[in-house]
């Protein structure tokens, strides 16, 4: 070899007397060395993007402390939230948070590793909002009593672990618990659909979303899997044609269309957005367990042939769970992509945050603020599909698949 | 074997057919729009949502000129003014929301013209607002009537006669420009302020409403030159006359009672009127409301509920509002305007 | 045989059979349904008197475009409308593509740099454009970016760029008489320096003499553009320098507000998937390879682009092509920002003629058009990477 680097000089104990002393590689100056100077080129990236990064960050943060006026955020943080619903029904939202807050909390006595980061998120964001200075006394006492349930059901949670099946029921029924408490359904007084806005728009649109389209996807993707040659093609049309156009179509077509096709029957405006933001996940879903599904090796339906499984509890009891684990970080890809997707109602006039937010800027008071608003909807939005891609990430590591 | 799945096959498609037969034939019996608003005790109205003044949010609830047009058709049909659920529409979407039965009725600043009371199936229901399309330049700019601008970049909203009324007059004017199509006005106002385009055009009325909702509104001037006629009022779904007629009744009534002088206030010294006019105006004689198809006192109560064309017109539009616009045009005919309403008879 | 054993087992419970049954059932329940629909709509369309059919493109459409890549004027039809919103379409589209790959790749490898500051800032970029909606970046964009430039009087002058709110002008090309000419000799050529050089490189393995094959090619290929000038006695094309006029740019090329907005936003939006897919293709090189390349004394750039990245872009393109085919659905948010796109247009053509399922079947035949023919340019790409593979 012509040239040598000190590297293989080090190998060579002989000679180890005439090289300098090895660059340090612990320490302050050593990590540094290691991570931001190793070479001139690195060197000068360093300073370029720090340089560039510095001033951002500057920017930004004598924007958001000086320059921005968040008062436009904190007046109409109801209206931005939970949109037209009426006053004296909030409570109803307050009590299914409620809900939810001690079924998070069990889940988390019991469950601690994944659940940790997503009560962590909870638990923080409702301290700061406990903290906040403008919000009303009544709000104040329903946030503390939310955190305190949190709290007391992660105890009894890590206490008693066998209440682990009725968390389990009570997520099962969290979902007609939340439509009955929020439209009253003739017990309570109805709250319609119109009334439904702001970003509790966007979560319920995006939960209806997610949950429905999870099983019509892996139908989908069955079908699309299947011998009969009808279904499978009315599955890869359908697939095909909803993946191929934009989600403005699909929501304009349930909102302008569908009371066309269906005649006299009345369809809801947010129902129809539902329905719309659920067909329109599930092609999406489908092809995401359809992959899950191709990446079964042979051998799995094989054996379950030999052991005499029919072709029903093969796909239900061999097939699905495997493939469905494979597909973990996509499925929840796709769930994040829908969430943020649900802006898109605003298109076919519904108030979600978005809509509301561009809304306010209208008003005389407000003009100019246009940035806190938008601002404020990211930041609202990046917490809970960054926490939702953290989740997916820790589920993926724990299952130990991804990396092949 | 073959036998077999061919004769099912013949005997499904049989069936099928006999199926359609039947929901094709169920279609033939539907109900009209104003059953269906009377089942349902609820008017389903499309508005704007963004305009001061016409229509837009205040304190979670929507009010403004057109908001309380719908109140008094919903007043009139249910007798109580707020059950009516809004659906905010932006230009492009309305005639598409009122032809697929999306909404009962759109009352949201909407022109009369040939082909969309012709060829797009609605139907209008008279003119609660004459205006015309009007410019809005920056203050400190030297454009005084439209032939000065030449070159000029013009935000118009997409889908509205002011985008065809725009094209209209500068080709006859011979001025060249750049139009700039948005899909919303805030967005349109937005790109006015930043100086990304140089004039924004809709309807006087609009811009008057814009106008009075910006931050320096005293650096803008709204040029004196008129480009068209913009009879605005309320459409309905065509082929359903019913609606129409109500409609367009509901507001000869308010327009009516300003005539006659009755508001929602004096409403009830009226009802014992020996006037036979408002006796079969207010339904304490006659059957017009019968006629219509609705209760005896639907006037009574559009009128008790919203208030006549004065009271609305002034509650959200006139010298009380920051718009404080003229009555004008939109006066009754004995004040020199163009508001004259058939006789109720 | 077979007539024997259907005999035997009564044909509802014959495996053959059911599947059929069943498939016939599906299809009678899609056909009630879709006739139930169709029968609606059609009673609906009826009553309201509006007729089906597609003859309305042919009629004039009134309304001006403000971006257009085509004549139009607002005498010309409907159909020809269309036609400036799907080129505006894929015009967005092609630029969004190129760029947010560009960006994407540039992140991606940035995630896996060595450099600490490097790695967090692409992370932090990745996550923060990722986990917000593209609607509302959207609007960030156009409203607290892009029309906060510089207004038309003050504009930035870049050389011969000119930066404000009312868009970004540059230097376009402006053909001249010899462009057709021009052209056709660099296709020519460009054709010749490709295949001579594949021819020599063949040569160069079987024979062992060093060929010069990529000296060779460019030769060919300037020797061609000389004769073009030669012949034509001309330059391929003028610049065309933009200048400001009163209150507009005259000549040049404009990006305008719209167009900008959206193409940022969606090349941000899109780069941050790209970046992750990069990333994950990279990292699914085994590391056996990049070992492998080092211990041949392979430099660190070299082992990228000759080992990695051709290894790479087969996990790669797949899922970028999925992502290519997301931003073209998403240019359909332009509408919110004013740029005259396909969605755009045909919001307009249905405000107006009131066709409503006419215009929205037309919408969707153009997006699963253009869906087709970007998966299947990429798929020749894809083809391509696998036969370079062993």
């Amino acid at each position: 070899m012509p040239h040598m680097s000190s590297q293989a000089n080090l190998q060579q104990p002989q000679k180890r007397a005439e090289t300098p002393p090895p660059k340090t590689s612990v320490g302050v100056i050593g990590w540094l060395r290691q991570n931001l100077f190793s070479s001139w080129a690195n060197s000068l990236l360093t300073v370029i993007v720090g340089t560039a990064a510095f001033f951002l960050l500057k920017a930004i943060f004598t924007w958001v402390f000086f320059g921005a006026e968040w008062h436009v955020v904190s007046n109409e943080l109801n209206f931005l939230l939970i949109g037209r619903y009426p006053e004296e029904e909030v409570w109803r939202i307050w009590t299914l948070l409620l809900f939810f807050h001690a079924l998070l909390g069990l889940s988390w006595g019991f469950g601690k590793g994944i659940m940790n980061s997503i009560a962590y998120t909870i638990g923080g964001l409702l301290f700061i909002s406990m903290l906040l200075p403008f919000i009303e006394m009544s709000t104040r006492i329903w946030i503390i009593a939310n955190l305190a349930t949190l709290i007391s059901f992660f105890f009894i949670g890590h206490k008693f672990p066998k209440v682990k099946k009725i968390t389990f029921v009570g997520w099962f029924l969290s979902f007609p618990i939340v439509i009955f408490f929020i439209n009253g359904l003739g017990i309570l007084p109805n709250v319609s659909t119109n009334l439904w806005g702001g970003f509790m728009l966007n979560i319920l649109l995006a939960v209806v979303a997610i949950v429905c389209s999870f099983p019509l996807g892996i139908l989908l993707a069955l079908g699309r899997r299947s011998k009969l040659p009808i279904v499978k093609y009315f599955c890869v049309i359908y697939i095909e044609v909803i993946r191929g156009i934009p989600l403005i179509t699909v929501l304009f077509m349930a909102k302008f269309m569908l009371p066309l096709f269906t005649g006299g029957i009345e369809v809801d405006e947010v129902v129809g957005a539902m329905v719309a933001l659920t067909m329109f996940s599930a092609a999406y879903m489908a092809e995401n367990v359809r992959g899950g599904l191709q990446s079964l090796p042979r051998g799995q339906f094989e054996a379950s042939q030999a052991l005499g499984l029919n072709s029903t509890y093969t796909t239900v009891f061999v097939v699905l769970p495997q493939a469905l684990k494979a597909v973990i970080p996509a499925i929840v890809g796709q769930y994040i992509a829908i969430f943020k997707d649900t802006t898109l109602v605003l298109i076919i006039g519904l108030l979600d945050i978005l809509e509301i937010g561009l809304s306010m800027i209208a008003k005389p008071e407000y003009i100019g603020l246009d940035m806190e608003v938008l601002v404020f909807g990211a930041v609202v939005f990046f917490i809970f599909c960054y926490l939702m891609a953290h989740v997916s990430r820790r589920l993926e590591k724990s299952l130990s698949v991804g990396n092949r | 074997m073959k036998k077999s799945i061919l004769v099912l096959l013949s005997v499904f498609l049989l069936a099928s057919i006999a199926l359609v037969g039947c929901s094709s034939s169920e279609e033939s019996t539907e109900s009209s729009v104003l059953d269906q608003i009377k089942d349902r005790g609820v008017l389903n109205a499309g508005i704007n949502g963004e305009l001061p003044g016409f229509s837009y949010l205040d304190d979670g609830d929507y009010v403004g000129f057109d908001v309380d047009f719908a109140k008094a058709v919903a007043a009139a049909i249910l007798g109580d003014a707020n059950a009516v659920e809004y659906s905010p529409l932006t230009a492009s979407e309305r005639f598409t929301a009122l032809q697929t039965g999306a909404i009962d009725l759109l009352s949201r600043n909407t022109t009369w013209t040939t082909s969309r009371d012709v060829d797009l199936g609605l139907n209008f229901g008279g003119v609660t607002f004459y205006d015309g399309q009007g410019m809005m330049v920056r203050a400190d700019s030297d454009v005084n009537t439209l032939t000065d601008m030449n070159g000029m970049i013009i935000a118009v909203e997409t889908g509205t006669t002011t985008e065809l009324n725009l094209a209209d007059q500068m080709a006859k004017l011979g001025v060249s420009y750049q139009p700039q199509t948005f899909d919303n006005q805030e967005a349109a106002i937005a790109a006015l302020e930043a100086g990304s385009v140089d004039a924004f055009t809709t309807d006087k009325s609009g811009l008057v409403s814009r106008l009075s909702t910006m931050a320096d509104s005293d650096q803008y001037k709204i040029l004196d030159d008129t480009m068209s006629k913009e009879p605005l009022g309320p459409v309905v779904a065509g082929g359903d006359d019913k609606m129409a007629d109500l409609t367009r009744w509901v507001l000869n009534a308010l327009i009516q009672a300003e005539e006659l002088g009755i508001t929602s206030e004096n409403v009830d010294s009226f009802l014992s009127s020996d006037d036979p006019v408002i006796q079969r105006l207010l339904g304490t004689d006659g059957n017009l409301g019968e006629q219509l198809e609705v209760s005896s006192d639907f006037a009574y109560q559009a009128i008790k509920q919203v208030g006549n064309y004065g009271e609305i017109f002034e509650r959200h539009l006139g010298e009380g509002t920051v718009f404080n616009l003229d009555r004008g045009l939109n006066d009754l005919y004995t004040n020199g305007g163009l508001l004259y309403s058939p006789p109720f008879r | 045989m077979k007539n024997e054993k259907s005999t035997a087992t009564p044909f509802w419970r014959d495996t053959r059979v059911i599947p059929i049954l069943l498939q016939i059932l599906f299809v009678v329940i899609v056909v009630i349904v879709g006739t139930f629909l169709f029968t609606n709509a059609m009673t609906g369309l009826d009553r309201l008197g509006i007729k089906f059919g597609f003859d309305f493109l042919s009629n004039t459409a009134f309304f001006d475009i403000g971006e257009k890549e085509i004549e139009y004027t607002p005498k010309d039809s409907y159909f020809r409308a269309y036609l400036v919103g799907i080129v505006n379409t894929i015009k967005v589209g092609i630029a969004g593509i190129i760029l947010a790959s560009i960006v994407g790749v540039l992140v991606g490898i940035s995630r896996l740099s060595n450099n600490w500051l490097v790695r967090k800032v692409s992370t932090i970029y990745v996550e923060i454009f990722r986990n917000t909606p593209l609607l509302v970046q959207i609007f960030i964009w156009y409203l607290a970016v892009i029309l906060q430039f510089p207004k038309i009087e003050e504009e930035m002058n870049l050389g011969p760029f000119f930066i404000s709110n009312r868009g970004t002008a540059l230097p376009w090309f402006d053909a001249t008489s010899g462009s057709l000419l021009w052209i056709i000799f660099s296709i020519v050529g460009l054709i010749a320096a490709v295949v001579i050089r594949s021819r020599l490189i063949n040569k160069q393995i079987e024979t062992g003499k060093i060929t010069h094959p990529g000296l060779w090619s460019i030769a060919v290929f300037i020797g061609t553009l000389l004769l073009a000038l030669l012949i034509t006695r001309s330059a391929p094309f003028t610049l065309d320098y933009p200048s400001i006029n009163g209150r507009l740019y005259e000549g040049g090329y404009t990006l305008t507000t719209g167009f900008q907005a959206m193409l940022l936003a969606l090349v941000v939006y899109t780069s941050t998937y790209i970046a992750e897919i990069v990333r994950g293709g990279i990292q699914a090189v085994s590391k056996g390879q990049v070992e492998a390349s080092k211990a041949l004394g392979l430099k660190n750039s070299t082992t990228m682009s000759k080992v990695i990245f051709p290894q790479a872009i087969r996990i790669i393109i797949p899922p970028v092509t999925s992502q290519y085919l997301n931003l073209i659905k998403n240019s359909s948010l332009a509408m919110a920002v004013g740029f005259p796109e396909l969605v755009y247009v045909s919001q307009t053509v249905l405000n107006q003629t009131g066709r409503a399922i006419e215009n929205i079947t037309l919408v969707i035949l153009v997006y699963l058009t253009l869906s087709v023919i970007t998966s299947i340019i990429m798929n020749i790409f894809n083809k391509k990477f696998q036969l370079v593979e062993r």
